[in-house]
């Protein structure tokens, strides 16, 4: 698949952004360009501090920039209204976190299955198509779990699932792999590139990860607010390829 | 082409209630706290008002001695009828501001718990009226419940209280009628009062933003 020619599904021009700590501005971006390819695996690397937590509030319409300009899909994020903006966080984008963020009181289906409830499934829909998310990351037989009961690879895989819901275009994952342990961070990559490749989600992620940057399309390092610059996969296996 | 972004749908009623009710039965021991708050303010008025409408039942019915009995007691009779004095009614209220205080109070703390799983949802593609939904309809199961609880422990109280102090004619003569309608204020007090304490925490809960649940702190 030629990766080079699909539009990109977020681009970033001129993106600021200021917070108001007490009497200081501070600035955690500084004027960010950057467009994101369709289906692509990218992942966002950088220091804590840098700015890149405040960029994935940008790429996945959480937050609303400075100044700068953020378009999903090509829609200007900061001309929708509320219902648009749930529409969108619904249906096009899958968040996956480093927490999990699974909803303690309910179990592996329902979690898996909240988001087609606010996208008005039926109900006889939403647990079907649960129920195949849940086999799709091995754990179907769990289907009845609440997150405590799991483990957190398993807990992880149900975010995974959870994301993928209302089959969004793009799957955002903030350090997907930072509270688990090597192997189960390994299943979770594989999996993420996984579906990257059969299923042509873009996969924006957050990572320290090595073993991340090996599956990557692109690396885009940010520091200081700004992109300090951007790898193509060619490079990496030259830069980070003996590391791991 | 069909538009890029189309708007989230409001979610049905019967979704809402099916999520709070959940989230309100496995946060038992949670929803128990709060809604004793409830029980024992709406238990106090009901005690009190349900009090004087055994005695007006009593009344009409009562002999010479135990008219005196009920006097000597210190209840005041007004017009032919006991009801409640001024005294009460500052009391009830009094007992009542408290208990939306209090429900404040424990619904704020349970909005600060739930930061994450509000954020959560609401990057899931809740609105911000759902989340207000969730707070308003686990703020009346709570209210409901913690109003007929209240009353019915105010009222059985009041009756054996009676039952004690002047024998048996307090149950002959138990007010069916008069103690169901007291049931249905009190509860329906609580219900009020419990909508009145969530406003607040429910409004800051919808209007959390989503970035929270993106924090990696606990």
């Amino acid at each position: 698949m030629n990766r080079q020619n699909g539009h990109s599904v977020v681009r970033l021009s001129e993106v600021t952004k200021v917070f108001k700590m007490g009497d200081n501005l501070v600035e955690a971006l500084k004027g960010v360009n950057f467009a994101i390819r369709e289906g692509e695996y990218l992942s966002i690397m950088g220091p804590s501090g840098s700015g890149k937590s405040t960029l994935f509030n940008m790429i996945g319409a959480l937050d609303k920039p400075t100044s700068g300009r953020v378009f999903i899909d090509e829609v200007d994020v900061a001309q929708l209204d509320a219902y648009e903006l749930a529409w969108l966080r619904c249906r096009k984008i899958g968040y996956i976190f480093q927490t999990f963020n699974l909803i303690h009181v309910m179990t592996a289906i329902e979690n898996v299955t909240l988001p087609m409830i606010f996208a008005g499934m039926s109900r006889d829909d939403y647990i079907h198509k649960g129920m195949d998310l849940l086999k799709l990351v091995g754990l179907a037989d769990r289907y009845h779990h609440k997150p405590s009961e799991l483990s957190g690879g398993q807990q992880q895989r149900v975010a995974v699932a959870r994301a993928l819901a209302n089959d969004p275009a793009i799957i955002l994952a903030d350090e997907p792999t930072g509270n688990l342990d090597l192997t189960t961070g390994e299943e979770i990559i594989t999996l993420l590139k996984h579906l990257s490749t059969e299923r042509n989600v873009t996969i924006i992620s957050a990572t320290h990860d090595i073993k991340m940057l090996n599956v990557s399309d692109r690396v885009v390092w940010i520091r200081d607010g700004r992109i300090d610059r951007v790898e193509e996969r060619a490079d990496l296996k030259i830069s980070v390829g003996e590391v791991s | 082409m069909p538009r890029a972004v189309e708007r989230q749908i409001v979610l049905p009623w019967s979704q809402v209630v099916k999520i709070s009710y959940n989230s309100m039965r496995v946060r038992l021991f949670r929803s128990i706290i709060t809604t004793l708050t409830l029980t024992l303010a709406i238990a106090f008025v009901a005690f009190t008002w349900s009090g004087y409408e055994i005695l007006n039942a009593i009344w009409p019915h009562a002999d010479a001695s135990l008219q005196d009995n009920i006097l000597a007691k210190g209840y005041e009779l007004v017009g032919g009828q006991f009801g409640t004095g001024p005294k009460d009614r500052w009391l009830a209220i009094l007992s009542l501001l408290v208990c939306v205080v209090g429900i404040v109070n424990a619904q704020l703390m349970a909005v600060t718990e739930r930061f994450r799983e509000i954020g959560t949802f609401k990057c899931l593609g809740a609105l911000d009226s759902f989340v207000v939904r969730i707070f308003v309809l686990e703020s009346v199961y709570q209210g409901f419940l913690g109003g007929v609880s209240g009353a019915v422990l105010g009222i059985f109280v009041a009756t054996c209280s009676f039952l004690i102090q002047i024998g048996w004619d307090a149950i002959l003569y138990w007010p069916f009628l008069k103690m169901f309608f007291t049931l249905c204020w009190a509860s329906s007090t609580a219900v009020f009062l419990s909508l009145v304490g969530v406003i607040y925490p429910a409004l800051v809960a919808s209007r959390m933003q989503p970035a929270i649940a993106l924090r990696t702190e606990e």
